[in-house]
């Protein structure tokens, strides 16, 4: 039966000083000092706005679900000025101009077990949100940050509003699907260096893709391929040769296929199909690279987050000595086709930190992306 | 802008029951004449089967009139829009299909021949191939030309089998075990690839809307047994490197293949053989007239050069001094279907391309490309409507392919949606595009050389009206279809194997079943 | 002959000169060829197309495409005994009008609503050919059988990842040389073997010696036919099931769907998969263009999520009560893709598949019962008859449908000479299997329908006791 509309609960959380460094050139707004000198730059809070445009989506079934806000500009403001009238959470403490506010509110909408979270922020809201709820309820992102590494954001606010709508409604194009959460060091970015770290995984609403009564039967979905393929990688990788995992959902699938959870959130290495070392550290890599037999070793990894990297981004584990003793041909980078095709330019970024490491691994690289077929990406260095 | 207003339109609505609900027990639709007396003397016909195979129980069929059998499906054929209504379904270019031709293939002369004959007896039929395979080949440059394909993608099968021939006769089978398509290509290219036991490399799209030489470069090698390509894609873009992309992929040592899909807008503008392809492929059912008929029969035509001719499917036609004969290609792969393809979508073509002529075709590959610049040109006026690769100037070829992402943005309504509308105005749902998409909400019309600039401003007007629909009553459309035969299908529970019902027996024990129990409760 | 009428051609609404003006006037293009600017010059062709002149006039098209049409002598002007993959049946007039309707000759792919008349059709397909062979899950119609056979192979190695198939020896060439293109050959990635299992010299049936013999743990697929390709109903079927099952590998059963009404459905004796032709449910031979496949299994899961096929499943809509009709399993990988992919769909035979459904409406279970039997009389009379011209002999005379192989030996004449003298006298002599089957000697396969009388078969018969006298 289809789900009827009706009695869902939404959580709206927003991170008021969201975005606030984009507009005046800082990196982000994390730590009360940079947020002072953004204010004293003249920036002007756009989390707020941006929600609300969001939140316009979800008119039409006001009155049929119930929407939990914090008060005042975490998203009472928001809801108001889309016309909507939620129930305002009670007895949360005043806020303190950080992370602490959207995570105490996050964990009041896990007690109230809403059926679908929608924060206003950035990477670092992202990082907050997940690190409260992690794969328990469903979260999306209306995007007003200034990071936006994690996978968990709508297009647009307007399209996280209706992807919203879509799952509340009950509709069957509503897929949910996990998703990376990264955030950058933000201290280290300011200083021109980028350091980025997989925080979690979430639980996001996407919207399917219509098939159409198709003149030539649709492609496979990546989830299907991904699976097959890993399994297709386990089953032909030598038994003597060391196999790097980077961090992700998709080299998850082949610590599964491999019979082991191991690390999601950091690289592991497995011999004959066991895991031989979890969670390793550059130098643990480059022990076990010593050690490789006659079989060498080979990196699986994965474009990590959404905004097309391959290494330097989440898996810098995977170091530029790393890479560059396991060598390029042996590299292989599994993603979903699809994932591949949103990405506009049609470009997959390294920063490795090493220069000559980024510029080995640039050029064109064959993408796995299911059993027997791989797709050629342009492989770049990260300008920023 | 034109200023014509959709007209108004309600299908047929007939609540016509399955067929399996109909008729009444011991009504008959046909009956079959008593045997003679000689004929009966051999005995009732279930004693001339071994016991063990003999029905026990009749097929629980339906029990009709011809007359109610006739009005049945009648019924259901006025609850099909097809091209009554206006149909710009992009990439299958939906042109008329002369009623000439229906005609003939009722003849006895088409229709009650069979491929088992011996050729001095199927002179007119093997004439008419042969006459056909001469205009495919002053269109292509290629040397010959098989039918046997069924369709485009059995096209595209057939150059894969062609492809392992060839491999098997230079030695290289095993070796060359990689077919390089690219992410706009038809699915059917790494499809058929994949089923005929290759590994598939596909480029992306890159500026300019088609995939770089260097991602060729990087996509080709001793691996290479062939490249799988169209051109233009079915964006409109034309790619300009394709003489370059085929040379390459020839010095590798793979053949290039031409998947000519997009055939309508390049007719007599560009031939396949002169860019230096080795072998291509024709839709008979899209640019040449043939019928869709909702999927086939079909007949996708594979051409290619002498040096690839050896390994065609059998039999080919070929013309004697005697006349017309059939032939083994000294190494044919051997059949990809059984005989010699649907010969009578081949006769659809022929008198398709008699009745156009050199000229004709010229001049509907021009009238394609004019029509769809106009369309372009009224679409893009239309609030919420975008197209691919907008930096990308200049005429695009016999389609372009559209989005409504910022109608979805900001209204909600996406083209599912749109397109279900759409058929409110007596017009037929375009083409979306391959998946996956690159572009959101995006649509695929084609005008091409048969619908009238009356036609094309009645398509655009239905899309602009809709459109107005989606930013001032999103529900009308987000509800539609509202003039249709049935209402909007809720196809979810077909993913379940628990309530998909491919058989009205299995509707029965999944459905009627459950709902009884339901109901006893 | 050029079109009259000032250059509009009737194929072309945009053909005349105002149109066109007034196209380009709107987009202000200078010329249409200005429109091809994206065609780099060395690209473009530059000569004059070298077709033959156009015939725009229908008046002169049709005269031209009857004089080539006239040059085939078809089968109702002659007396055709010839089938193996293509039959001469009795295509009822309806069936002819259904499939000529424009709405089902134009369709596309539009939106469920805009096809759904076509759509139920394609659903009361499935569901009356499911009742013929007792199968509840039936896809949407593929090429051809052959095609069916390939496609069900293949899915029975993909299900438990075998890489042989073991057929019988005596197949239809045609059929077989389908399924070994669609197993691919020695060498690439996919091959699986395709093993001939003999046949009972007497019977014409499967060798179960044979069959044990090469039945092992490699063995994918036990692929049968019934009626068989020499006619013969096999009629240990039950009994191969179980051996296949045994051998854990599925059994599958390629059928003539216009038997069933007096022939068991293979679901009752076993089969997992069952394959077979759609052309003898109402579709003109067309020289081969009548040609269409079905799969059927079981409704499981395991078996549903490896069809090839585009599957349709009826569905609820909006509107209480009332029901549509929905592609299923259109993805078709959700189960977990298996490591081999799947194989391709595209166009198929779908305008056939919906005269089939007219066809099997119309025949109804009588109709079909009926059909089947006046088949089994009339051929086994033929039989009979032709077993009596002195040096013929029918070479599995007993349990067969609608063809029987006759032996020509005894006459010290070659079959390509015995139809040759046929031909002369307006009868298509049964199909030569002298070349596919020397074991069978001078031997050819004659197939008699419910279009042959008795006095057809007297003037075969009487024309061959002169032929071989």
């Amino acid at each position: 039966m289809r789900r009827e509309a009706g009695g869902q609960k939404l959580g709206v959380v927003v991170n008021p000083i969201a975005g606030l460094g984009g507009r005046v050139g800082l990196k982000g707004t994390d730590g009360p000092e940079t947020l002072a000198r953004a204010r004293a730059l003249g920036a002007v809070p756009t989390a707020g706005p941006r929600c609300a445009l969001a939140l316009q989506s979800l008119a039409p079934l006001a009155d049929r679900i119930e929407i939990l806000v914090p008060p005042g500009p975490m998203g009472e403001e928001s809801a108001a000025a889309a016309g909507l009238r939620p129930r305002i959470l009670a007895g949360l403490p005043p806020p303190a101009g950080d992370g602490t506010d959207t995570r105490r509110a996050v964990a009041r909408f896990l007690e109230e077990k809403v059926d679908l979270l929608l924060f206003a922020g950035g990477d670092g809201t992202a990082r907050d949100v997940v690190g409260v709820v992690g794969t328990e309820i469903p979260i999306l992102g209306v995007p007003t940050g200034v990071k936006m590494h994690s996978a968990v954001f709508g297009t647009s606010p307007r399209a996280a509003g209706q992807t919203a709508a879509h799952l509340l409604a009950g509709e069957p194009v509503i897929r949910l699907r996990e998703a990376e959460v990264m955030d950058l060091d933000e201290e280290a970015l300011r200083q021109g260096r980028v350091s980025a770290s997989l925080y979690g995984i979430a639980r996001v609403p996407h919207a399917r893709g219509l098939v159409q009564a198709s003149k030539a039967g649709a492609r496979p979905d990546d989830e299907a391929a991904l699976d097959a393929l890993a399994r297709v990688i386990v089953r032909d990788w030598p038994a003597d040769r060391l196999m790097i995992l980077g961090c992700g959902t998709t080299t998850r699938r082949i610590r599964r296929a491999m019979g082991f959870e191991g690390t999601l959130l950091g690289v592991d290495v497995a011999l004959g199909g066991r895991l031989i070392a979890a969670d390793a550290n550059e130098a643990q890599l480059l022990r076990l690279l010593d050690r490789a037999g006659e079989g060498g070793a080979g990196i699986v990894a994965s474009v990590t987050g959404g905004q097309g990297f391959l290494f330097g981004r989440g898996n810098q584990q995977i170091s530029a000595e790393v890479i560059r003793r396991v060598g390029r041909d042996n590299i292989m980078v599994v993603t979903g086709a699809a994932k591949l095709a949103t990405l506009d330019p049609a470009v997959l970024h390294v920063d490795t930190g090493s220069a000559e490491v980024d510029a080995m691994l640039a050029g064109y690289m064959k993408i796995y992306t299911a059993p027997g077929q791989r797709m050629v990406m342009r492989v770049g260095a990260a300008t920023g | 802008m034109s200023d014509v207003t959709p007209r108004e339109y309600h299908q047929a609505r007939w609540n016509e029951p399955v067929v399996m609900e109909l008729g009444a027990p011991g009504r008959r639709g046909i009956t079959f004449a008593a045997p003679e007396a000689e004929v009966a003397a051999v005995g009732p016909a279930a004693e001339l089967l071994p016991p063990a195979m003999r029905r026990k129980a009749l097929p629980l069929l339906p029990e009709m009139t011809e007359h109610d059998t006739l009005r049945h499906y009648v019924r259901l054929s006025q609850q099909v829009l097809g091209m009554v209504g206006i149909s710009l379904f992009g990439t299958c270019t939906m042109k008329y299909n002369p009623r000439l031709s229906e005609a003939l293939g009722l003849r006895p002369q088409m229709a009650e021949i069979h491929p088992l004959q011996d050729p001095a007896t199927l002179q007119g039929l093997l004439e008419i191939v042969w006459n056909f395979e001469q205009i495919l080949k002053a269109l292509s440059g290629m040397d010959r030309f098989t039918f046997q394909a069924a369709g485009g993608a059995d096209a595209a099968y057939t150059h894969v089998c062609v492809t392992r021939g060839w491999l098997e006769a230079t030695g290289q089978l095993g070796q060359r075990d990689e077919i390089v398509t690219s992410i706009q290509a038809h699915p059917c290219n790494p499809a058929t690839a994949a089923a005929g036991g290759f590994k598939v490399i596909s480029l992306p799209l890159e500026e300019g809307g088609y995939p770089s030489i260097e991602a060729l470069k990087a996509a080709i090698g001793p691996r290479t047994a062939a490249l799988m390509i169209n051109n233009p894609d079915d964006m409109g873009i034309y790619n300009p490197h394709m003489k370059e992309w085929v040379r390459l992929v020839k010095e590798a040592g793979g053949l290039a293949f031409y998947d000519h899909a997009n055939f309508n807008g390049v007719m007599g503008k560009i031939r396949a053989r002169d860019l230096g392809f080795d072998a291509c492929m024709f839709m008979l059912h899209k640019t040449f007239g043939g019928p869709k008929g909702g999927g086939g029969p079909a007949t996708g035509a594979y051409g290619c050069t002498e040096e690839l001719a050896r390994f065609l499917p059998k039999p080919m036609v070929n013309k004697t001094a005697s006349g017309f004969a059939l032939d083994i290609p000294e190494k044919s792969v051997g059949k990809v279907r059984e005989f010699m393809g649907n010969l009578h979508i081949v006769m659809r073509a022929y008198a398709w391309a008699r009745g156009m002529g050199a000229d004709g075709i010229n001049e509907a590959s021009d009238i394609s490309v004019l029509a769809n610049n106009y369309m372009e040109k009224e679409l893009l006026a239309v609030r919420g409507v975008s197209k691919s690769h907008p930096d990308i100037g200049g005429p695009r070829m016999e389609m372009t392919r559209y989005s409504l992402g910022t109608l979805k943005e900001e209204t909600g309504i996406g083209v599912g949606e749109v397109a279900n509308r759409m058929t409110d105005y007596g017009v037929d749902a375009p083409w979306l595009a391959h998946e996956p998409w690159h572009f959101p909400e995006p649509f695929t019309p084609e005008a091409g050389e048969l619908w009238s600039k009356e036609d094309i401003d009645t398509w655009v007007a239905v899309v602009r009206k809709v459109c107005e629909e989606a930013y001032a009553n999103p529900d009308l459309v987000k509800s539609a279809p509202h003039n249709a035969a049935i209402g909007k299908v809720q196809g979810e529970g077909c993913e379940d194997p628990a309530r998909w019902a491919t058989t009205w027996r299995a509707y029965l024990r999944k459905h009627r079943a459950a709902s009884q129990q339901q109901a006893a409760e | 002959m050029e079109a009259q009428g000032g250059g509009a051609h009737p194929w072309m609404a945009n053909s005349t000169e105002e149109a066109k003006a007034a196209m380009l006037r709107a987009i202000g293009a200078p010329s249409i060829e200005s429109l091809f600017a994206q065609i780099p010059e060395d690209h473009r062709f530059r000569g004059r197309l070298d077709l033959p002149p156009a015939l725009a006039s229908e008046v002169a098209l049709k005269r031209h495409m009857l004089e080539l049409l006239k040059k085939n002598s078809d089968c109702e002007q002659n007396l055709s005994f010839l089938g193996s993959g293509i039959w001469q049946h009795h295509v009822p007039a309806i069936v002819d009008e259904v499939v000529g309707r424009t709405e089902f000759l134009t369709s596309v792919w539009g939106t469920p609503s805009s096809d759904h008349g076509r759509n139920q059709a394609w659903f009361e397909f499935c569901s009356m050919l499911g009742e013929l062979v007792g199968m509840e899950f039936v896809g949407l119609p593929v090429y051809s059988w052959g095609c069916a056979i390939g496609n069900a192979v293949r899915m029975a190695s993909r299900l438990n990842g075998r890489r042989e198939v073991l057929v019988p020896a005596g197949m239809d060439p045609e059929r077989l040389e389908v399924l070994k293109q669609y197993c691919e050959p020695e060498g690439s990635h996919g091959h699986i073997a395709v093993v001939p299992v003999a046949w009972e010299a007497a019977s014409g049936m499967l060798d179960m010696a044979d069959l044990k013999a090469k039945l092992s743990s490699r063995t994918a697929a036990v692929y049968i036919e019934n009626p068989g390709s020499f006619g013969v109903v096999e009629a240990r079927g039950a009994e191969i099931g179980k051996l296949a099952r045994a051998a854990g590998a599925e059994f599958i059963v390629g059928v003539d769907p216009i038997s069933l009404g007096v022939l068991a459905p293979p679901a009752e004796y076993g089969a997992d998969i069952v394959v077979g032709t759609i052309q003898t449910l109402g579709a003109h031979m067309m020289a081969g263009g009548g040609a269409g496949g079905f799969i059927a299994s079981r409704d499981e899961e395991r078996y549903a999520r490896e069809y090839p096929t585009l599957n349709i499943s009826i569905a609820p809509t909006d509107r209480p009560g009332e029901h549509g009709f929905a592609l299923s399993l259109a993805h078709q990988s959700s189960y977990g893709m298996r490591e081999e992919g799947k194989d391709w769909t595209g166009n198929s035979v779908y305008l056939t598949t919906i005269g089939c459904a007219a066809y099997m409406a119309l025949l109804g279970p009588q109709g079909f019962r009926e059909v089947g039997e006046v088949i089994l009389q009339r051929s086994h009379h033929a039989a009979k008859v032709l077993g009596g011209i002195k040096g013929l002999r029918v070479a599995f005379p007993c349990g067969f449908f609608k063809e029987f192989v006759v032996n020509f030996d005894g006459t010290g004449r070659t079959v390509a000479q015995v139809n040759a003298a046929l031909r002369a006298k307006g009868i298509f002599g049964g199909r030569d299997l002298s070349a596919d089957f020397p074991a069978l000697g001078q031997s050819a396969l004659y197939a008699v329908t419910e279009v042959h009388t008795a006095e057809d078969i007297a003037r075969l018969a009487g024309a061959l006791q002169e032929i071989v006298a």
